[in-house]
């Protein structure tokens, strides 16, 4: 018989995790709370930097994992320490007892509402990053104007902000609004598009190269500066104060939409599961790390992993290496009782 | 615009606010600009309402004026306040309520700095007893005027004898609210809607009739900003920002502005006439300028108070359009006359803004 490990949270972290532990041999069983797979990037649209769709990555690896035991709309209510593992009780009534669990349950985005000179909730044009990724995927949005012409971006939204209890870069919406802003380039070519930015964080393979292309190939304006304040206009339109800190002048532009890039936020759910299993949280509020160099899947409670944006921003490349080094780590853990 | 979104943030934003026995200091600058307020608040709250305002003539200046334009320490300020907090105390008093916005912010400044920095607040209380023997109480309640207003803003509604109601069209009067910078872009958390949607004077003009209009320049300081004005060279640079929120107005036909700052009041109110002699340009209909009342003199106004009791002939900007429109009764030719109906004589008119 395989044995049973548990993980918990079904996005993009806890099925590549799924699909290596089935190849190692074991007996998965994913408990998601939503009604789905995929987490976050099953409901994005495009990934940089090579604009591979997302909704293809959720489904080669729905498909791969579709020996594992997946409950959806599920919560985990208890954790017990048994003498030589852990009995995880289910929402659905159903008990697990395993050696191994991993832990993979994301990150929440940042509430945008919360920076309110923004005007999240409060002014018809304005969205967030996922809003827009809905509307890729054929959401329809009233807040979206038929054919905007000025469309803005502006990073760092609830990410690396002190005021907003956010320390961290959220690491992929630099890219992300570079990524947004093209894909708004290809649907509007008319449309005037300003990314508002404090740094471009863009350490990855590619990113650079996609980074000048928005530039050159598709007009994009990066302004260095933090977005102010957000106004209405008589006509609906939204008014934007910036500080162009490159120019050293204030600037205000007139704009048909905005796209605010909401950060990676810790997920109120891992803080649950970290009282139930008494794992140690880090002071960013994510799970903390064994270590952060040789053992980031490892958590301080024998037999429990991490993988994925549970301790801390993480891309999809990132997340997904994460998930393939955990299943290894509890293959090992298994083996050898490591 | 989504009314329920700033709905949601004025939730977010309330504080407890007791409803009676408050001690009561009066601004530096609020008797010189708009006379007549201050003591219309104590006439609205004892009198109209019923309250207990308790006030002592031995208060001083807060020393926020001067904290702000950089010529004192904060320390120095500190004192101030902590002198403030002891004739309090030996009123037998918990609740505090500054008639200024800049005093608003300067003691919530002070009070957070001393939660944060308790060594200092010891070292405050040893400097006022060395200069003058006295102790404090920290107040248990701190208010801005503004908040009182709005906490008995529907008491007002209930006994009001006019309406904000165009009344020849039924229409709500469509004003703006401006709230000072030292009410809540410092601490947002201590003003009502917080710093970026307050609801205080929002919530006033709503229970009285009005509707409050957006702009795109809403949040806009009002010019003065203290050194922009007070140094002397910058006050080109003061104008220069209220003509701006006049020039973001204009297209939303705002009737009346409402404001909770002295500084705030006064200016947007006088530079009109400055922008109406230097460009030609007026705001209001008919050349006429858009009136800027404070809280005090709103409430007056609807409580049925006389408009010059009020103070309103000592604003540059003609009020009487306004109190024709909602049916103020008034004797024009009483405007110029002081309290004991002497003649104060009228003053000499603008080139191009009018006024009567």
């Amino acid at each position: 018989m395989k044995e049973n490990v548990v993980i918990i949270g079904g996005g993009i972290a806890g099925m590549e995790a799924a699909r290596q532990l089935l190849l190692l041999g074991y007996h998965p069983i994913v408990v998601e709370q939503k009604d789905r797979l995929g987490g976050h990037v099953g409901q994005w649209h495009r990934l940089f930097p090579d604009m591979a769709s997302a909704q293809d990555l959720i489904r080669g690896l729905g498909e791969e994992i579709s020996d594992a035991n997946i409950f959806l709309e599920t919560k985990v209510n208890s954790i017990n320490r048994l003498r030589d593992g852990y009995q995880v009780m289910l929402s659905n009534g159903v008990n697990v007892a395993c050696r191994s669990l991993l832990v993979a349950s994301g990150f929440q985005l940042f509430d945008a509402a919360r920076k309110e000179e923004y005007g999240y909730g409060v002014y018809d044009h304005v969205i967030t990053n996922s809003d827009l990724e809905a509307w890729f995927n054929g959401k329809p949005d009233v807040r979206i104007p038929e054919v905007p012409e000025n469309v803005g971006f502006v990073h760092c939204v609830g990410s690396r902000d002190l005021k907003a209890g956010n320390l961290e870069c959220s690491k992929v919406c630099c890219m992300t609004a570079v990524k947004q802003a093209i894909e708004i380039k290809e649907k509007f070519p008319s449309a005037r598009v300003w990314c508002f930015y404090m740094d471009l964080r863009l350490f990855g393979k590619k990113y650079e190269d996609f980074y000048l292309g928005a530039q050159q190939e598709y007009g994009i304006q990066f302004v260095r500066g933090r977005v102010s304040e957000v106004g209405e206009t008589a006509d609906g339109r939204l008014q934007v104060k910036a500080e162009d800190t490159l120019t050293g002048k204030p600037l205000r532009v007139r704009l048909d939409l905005l796209v605010l890039m909401a950060g990676m936020a810790c997920n109120p759910e891992m803080t649950r599961l970290a009282r139930m299993a008494r794992l140690d949280i880090d002071s960013d509020g994510f799970l903390k790390s064994l270590d952060n160099i040789r053992s980031i899947n490892a958590s301080n409670r024998p037999g429990i992993f991490f993988a994925g944006a549970c301790t801390g921003p993480k891309t999809v490349p990132e997340t997904l290496a994460e998930a393939r080094a955990a299943a290894l780590d509890i293959h090992r853990y298994l083996q050898k009782g490591l | 615009m989504i009314y329920e979104g700033k709905q949601k943030i004025w939730k977010d934003y309330q504080k407890e606010i007791p409803d009676d026995h408050w001690y009561y200091v009066r601004s530096c600058i609020r008797q010189n600009f708009f006379p007549a307020s201050e003591r219309k608040f104590t006439d609205i709250t004892r009198n109209d309402l019923g309250k207990d305002v308790y006030e002592t003539p031995y208060h001083t200046t807060c020393g926020g004026i001067a904290y702000h334009c950089d010529a004192i320490p904060q320390e120095t300020a500190m004192t101030i306040v902590a002198r403030q907090f002891a004739l309090m105390t030996e009123s037998g008093y918990e609740n505090y309520v500054p008639s200024c916005v800049t005093s608003f912010g300067n003691y919530v400044e002070i009070l957070e700095t001393w939660r944060e920095f308790p060594e200092l607040e010891t070292r405050i209380r040893e400097q006022l007893w060395k200069a003058c023997r006295r102790e404090f109480n920290k107040p248990k309640y701190l208010a801005h005027t503004s908040d009182l207003i709005y906490h008995w803003r529907n008491e007002i509604a209930e006994k009001a004898r006019y309406r904000l109601i165009d009344k020849e069209t039924g229409e709500p009067v469509r004003m703006a609210e401006h709230i000072g910078c030292h009410y809540a872009k410092m601490f947002p958390s201590k003003g009502i809607g917080g710093a970026e949607y307050p609801y205080v004077l929002a919530g006033m003009i709503e229970s009285w009739g009005g509707q409050v209009v957006d702009y795109p320049e809403r949040r806009h300081c009002c010019g003065y900003g203290f050194r922009q004005y007070h140094m002397k060279a910058n006050r080109g640079y003061c104008v220069s920002n209220t003509h701006k929120k006049f020039e973001s107005m204009e297209p939303y036909g705002i009737q009346a502005i409402l404001t909770n700052c002295p500084g705030c009041c006064y200016f947007m109110d006088r530079w009109q006439y400055v922008i109406s002699e230097q460009t030609g340009k007026t705001y209001g209909k008919d050349g006429f300028g858009i009136p800027v009342f404070t809280y005090e003199e709103l409430a007056g106004l609807v409580l049925g108070y006389d408009p010059w009791d009020l103070g309103l002939q000592l604003h540059q900007v003609a009020v009487e359009p306004f109190l024709d429109r909602i049916g103020v009764e008034y004797d024009p030719k009483a405007k110029y006359l002081g309290l004991n109906k002497e003649d104060l004589l009228k003053p000499e008119l603008p080139t191009n803004l009018k006024c009567f």
